[in-house]
């Protein structure tokens, strides 16, 4: 280990510390806890500074770890993601009087997992930064120890959790006894040059790979868990989880995919179609039935990954251009959403269902303005950020041939909008029960001008993430 | 000035969104402020617009040609331009808005500002999709009115609004978004044969397409065209819009929305497209005929004048479907000039029939009779417009009318036929129900303001004169001197002839038949 290589963690490493700060605060009783978000904020500010203040390039830690503008898209996009459930998370926290060190400190260290996973070049650092970032999250879910769907929701995550995680280390170690290595280049290289035991083992580690991605980003029939876990978890988590470790998971498919099996998905496109487009029909179809607005968000979010998973097919590198922009769009625009569902939500997890809603636009014209705003953009309507996703995967899914496949998304889309209407039908159409304006923290107003500025600022003008995702795609091939 | 003409066209199409924008500053108890700066907003558009008119000089090319790049790596750009069938289409567009917000002075007053933002959003939408010159932008504005028009159909409508509302968007997307992958497929396209990846419909129609290509992505927009039309049998949501959706939010939708199926079919689906046009032709104008005649007869037997309005809007869109599919020189000029009176004739019936709302809170036919006597400024005013849309020599109906039946005869006899006498069909609707309401023994509303202490039916004010007027006028401008406006668009019509042709094999000899027309048209008047 030598300097350069210091250099190129050193956004995890100040993270990391900071958690670490805050553990020590939490045991010392001092400062006053309402100070915790400051320390944690500022790490994650420090991490993004550095990002951009000692920016590396390369492989580090023999091989393990590659930086490139790949890793630095996503370390920001994870970044603004924490610092954006942090926000949110502040008027949560204090209202059910359970602001501790911890909360802060896990999600500083889920973050830096998210972050070893998009950095990773060896499919053991894979492992660990999703085995970092599952755990403190198996936490998180189950934080409000007295509230039994949060320990409900803990229980189920960390079971089946563990279930995929079992699926994924088998699968690397399938891998590694075809191809002796788990190095993503080393892996391609023995595909390539026929190096391999069996070809026949590597397809099946790889499918196992599969499974453990499409746990955590809640591929059908993978995905069970997250409507329980999301509608369990208290809100601002359920921002996060929903956000997070889907990002972190199509990250490290994309790059695993790209860089270790060179897009070789002759063996798997099939059984990658046909995941897509169950997940985005079970997702939508589900969702339609759902009034309360987490699990909704839930199997929408369920519904989203089946888009994704478009992209990952394709393997192009448009695809791998239009998947990073979807993300981005995807991962600020559902946060905002979550944020905003945590400050409608009433005591004692009441305030969630779609009533809840009625007359919002007359209480709160802004924050009922915002909302609408992220459901359309989620239901893809131009022009906000969500549909330029959408346009950008389904052109690049046409440009290969699958026009079937966009046929059903496009469907598919249709029915998410019934759903994504309904939250607008009832601020807008329907009168509200009390008149009373919905309090807005400042700490929660940063978020919303962020998610403004996403889906409808980078709808109309696209370019500048437009350049980055290009770039970002481009480190991979 | 010479930038005021390089920009013009983007300049009306974002003024009414930079008005909204004004608007959202403002507070919701300055209400008058907020309608004053709606309709003036409104107003200095319509003004703009007619710089396009007079500046515009008659031939096939597109003006006032806007290009930025907007989504460089996808060849997307912000590309805008008019030609003469779109020159009318916008001007139809800046006309109504001003109308409609004039309109709603009373009808609207519980969130006055969300409606006057819907409103002037909904103008930069229909701007944009008329004057769209990029298929991505095309889309971009063809989808974002649908949430304003939404929004004022659920918030602002009547009983079953929640239904209306949520019907008329899923039928809309259920079509565009078939419109999308279609335009996906040729941006695709556009890199194998172009050699790199485009949005610009000027390049797009340059493509060679296969047959089955052509079928199935004619498939695709003609039915989001003809949902929006819209053609039957996807017309079921106009009526349920229609009768929910306040008189502006009607107004705008017969007046323009509808405008832009029949805009598409002129400006994608035929040029791109021109032998699978030819193949679906007898199918398009068999429905259109369909449409005509069920229309007629699903309108004669409506007790809601709001209903019976409604329905008589599948009938007279079935014409402009006919003249458009007839594809003959005078047909779709005819056409053109029907969309533009359809929007006007029906526009104004809609704006009646809530002024006679706002008064008396019915819409039922029975309820009313003799009304003529107490409202003598009102019958006539109805009377006149009835009239134009029944199509009468002299009104701007007619024009339309006589072109698209001429028109259509050397290309579909048959069809042509029975669309004039679906002619009579409206002449019996239209004119029945103005017999029950306007004449015969006073009905109950009638009975009812006989009585000392009910206040009186007024008659026009002077609100309602102001809205009224200005469409009575062009009604009879275009009904008397209508060459202003054909010739404007017949270069326009004869390129989009000519190419069917030209891909297709020649139909009718493109001559001067427009002027001929207009002579035919002047003798018949005399």
């Amino acid at each position: 280990m030598n300097a350069a290589d210091i250099l190129s963690t050193l956004p995890e490493l100040v993270l990391t510390v900071t958690a670490l700060g805050l553990l020590l605060l939490e045991v010392m009783g001092k400062p006053p806890r309402a100070r915790f978000v400051w320390v944690a904020l500022g790490g994650v500010g420090l991490a993004l500074g550095l990002e951009f203040a000692v920016p590396s390039e390369g492989q580090f830690y023999a091989g393990m770890i590659s930086v490139d503008l790949f890793t630095r898209f996503f370390n920001v996009l994870f970044l603004t993601t924490a610092a954006g459930s942090l926000l949110i998370s502040v008027p949560y926290l204090r209202r059910t009087l359970e602001e501790r060190g911890e909360y802060y400190a896990l999600t500083l260290f889920a973050t830096v997992g998210m972050m070893f996973m998009a950095k990773a070049h060896d499919l053991t650092i894979t492992f660990l930064g999703l085995e970092l970032l599952s755990v403190s999250l198996y936490i998180l879910v189950a934080f409000y120890r007295n509230r039994v769907r949060s320990n409900e929701a803990g229980l189920k995550y960390l079971l089946l959790g563990a279930f995929s995680t079992g699926f994924f280390l088998f699968g690397i170690a399938l891998i590694y006894g075809s191809t002796g290595t788990t190095h993503y280049d080393g892996i391609r290289l023995a595909i390539g040059s026929g190096e391999q035991l069996s070809m026949a083992l590597t397809v099946t580690g790889f499918g196992l790979l599969i499974i453990g991605f499409a746990f955590k980003v809640a591929l059908v029939p993978f995905h069970m868990y997250a409507p329980d876990v999301y509608e369990g978890a208290p809100t601002p988590i359920t921002a996060f989880v929903s956000t997070g470790p889907k990002v972190a998971g199509f990250a490290a498919f994309l790059k695993v995919i790209a860089t270790a099996f060179a897009f070789t998905t002759q063996h798997w496109w099939g059984i990658l179609w046909i995941l897509a487009a169950i997940t985005m029909t079970v997702g939508n179809i589900t969702a339609l039935r759902q009034d309360n607005l987490k699990r909704m968000l839930a199997f929408s979010g369920v519904a989203h990954a089946g888009y994704l998973a478009i992209a990952i097919m394709v393997g192009s590198a448009d695809s791998a251009f239009a998947l990073l922009f979807y993300l981005a769009a995807y991962a600020i625009t559902t946060l905002g959403a979550f944020g905003i569902v945590s400050l409608i939500e009433g005591e004692d997890e009441s305030g969630l269902d779609m009533d809840s809603y009625r007359g919002l636009a007359r209480r709160s014209p802004y924050l009922a303005g915002v909302f609408a705003l992220i459901m359309l953009s989620l239901a893809g309507f131009p022009p906000t950020a969500g549909f330029l996703g959408k346009f950008f995967i389904f052109s690049a899914a046409i440009d290969e041939g699958y026009t079937w496949l966009v046929i059903i998304a496009v469907v598919n889309s249709l029915i998410s909008v019934y759903y994504y209407l309904r939250p607008v039908v009832a601020m807008y159409m329907q009168e509200p029960a009390d008149e009373s304006a919905v309090a807005v923290p400042a700490f929660i107003v940063p978020v919303l001008l962020l998610v403004v500025l996403v889906a409808l600022g980078l709808g109309l003008f696209p370019m500048s993430l437009v350049k980055n995702s290009i770039a970002a795609a481009g480190s991979l091939f | 000035m010479d930038g005021l003409q390089q920009h013009l066209l983007s300049l009306i199409i974002f003024l009414p969104t930079a008005g909204a924008g004004i608007i959202i500053l403002l507070k919701e108890s300055q209400r008058a402020i907020v309608r004053q700066v709606a309709l003036g907003t409104s107003l200095v558009t319509f003004g703009l617009s007619l710089l396009l008119f007079t500046g515009f000089s008659a031939n096939d090319h597109f003006q006032y040609i806007e290009k930025v790049e907007w989504i460089a790596n996808y060849g997307i750009s912000y590309h805008v331009g008019i030609d003469g069938i779109s020159l009318l289409l916008v001007l139809l567009t800046t006309f109504i808005t001003p109308v409609a917000i004039l309109s709603s002075k009373v009808a609207i007053n519980d969130r006055v500002k969300g409606f006057m933002v819907s409103l002037l959003v909904m103008e930069t939408g229909m701007l944009g999709v008329f004057a769209a010159l990029d298929m991505f932008l095309f889309y971009v504005f063809w989808e974002a009115m649908l949430i304003p028009m939404y929004l004022l159909i659920g918030i602002w409508g009547g009983e079953r609004r929640l239904y209306a509302a949520i019907k008329f968007v899923l039928f809309t997307m259920f079509g565009s978004l078939l419109m999308l992958v279609a335009i996906l497929v040729l941006y695709s396209l556009s890199k194998v044969q172009l050699g790199h990846y485009t949005t610009n419909y000027l390049e797009l129609t340059s493509l060679t397409l296969s047959a089955s290509m052509q079928t199935w992505l004619f498939l695709a927009f003609a039915l989001s065209f003809a949902i929006k039309v819209p053609l039957f049998p996807f017309h079921t949501w106009l009526p349920d819009a229609h009768v929910e959706a306040p008189t502006a939010g009607s107004v705008i939708l017969a007046g323009v929305l509808l405008k832009m199926g029949g805009y598409g079919f002129l400006r994608y689906c035929i040029p791109l497209f021109p032998q699978a046009t030819a193949q679906f032709t007898p199918w398009i104008v068999g429905l259109a005929v369909i449409g005509i005649i069920y229309g007629g007869m699903v309108a004669l037997v409506q007790t809601d004048i709001k209903k019976l309005v409604a329905y008589s809007s599948v009938s007279h869109l079935g014409y402009v479907v006919l003249g458009i599919f007839a594809l003959s020189l005078q047909s779709v000029s005819g056409s053109i000039i029907q969309m533009v009176n359809h929007g006007l004739s029906t526009g104004a019936l809609f704006l009646l029939v809530g002024m006679l709302y706002e008064r008396t809170h019915t819409r039922q036919i029975a309820d009313y009779g003799g009304l003529a006597e107490v409202m003598p400024h009102y019958s006539v005013v109805f009377i006149i417009v009835t009239l134009a849309s029944i199509g009468l020599p002299g009104l701007n109906g007619f024009v339309g009318e006589f072109l698209i039946i001429v028109g259509s005869y050397g290309t579909q006899p048959t069809a042509a036929i029975l669309a004039a006498l679906g002619v009579i069909l409206s002449a019996v609707y239209l004119l029945w129900m103005v017999h029950r309401v306007f004449y015969g023994p006073p009905g109950a509303i009638l009975q009812a303001s006989r009585d000392e202490a009910a206040p009186k039916l007024a008659d026009l004010s002077r609100r309602e004169w102001a809205v009224m007027v200005p469409i009575l006028a062009l009604i009879f401008v275009l009904g008397v001197y209508p060459k202003p406006f054909l010739s404007r668009i017949e270069p326009a019509v004869r390129r989009l002839v000519v190419t069917y042709q030209t891909a297709h094999g020649p139909v009718v000899p493109a001559a001067e038949l427009v002027d001929e027309q207009l002579i035919m048209i002047e003798k018949e008047m005399n």
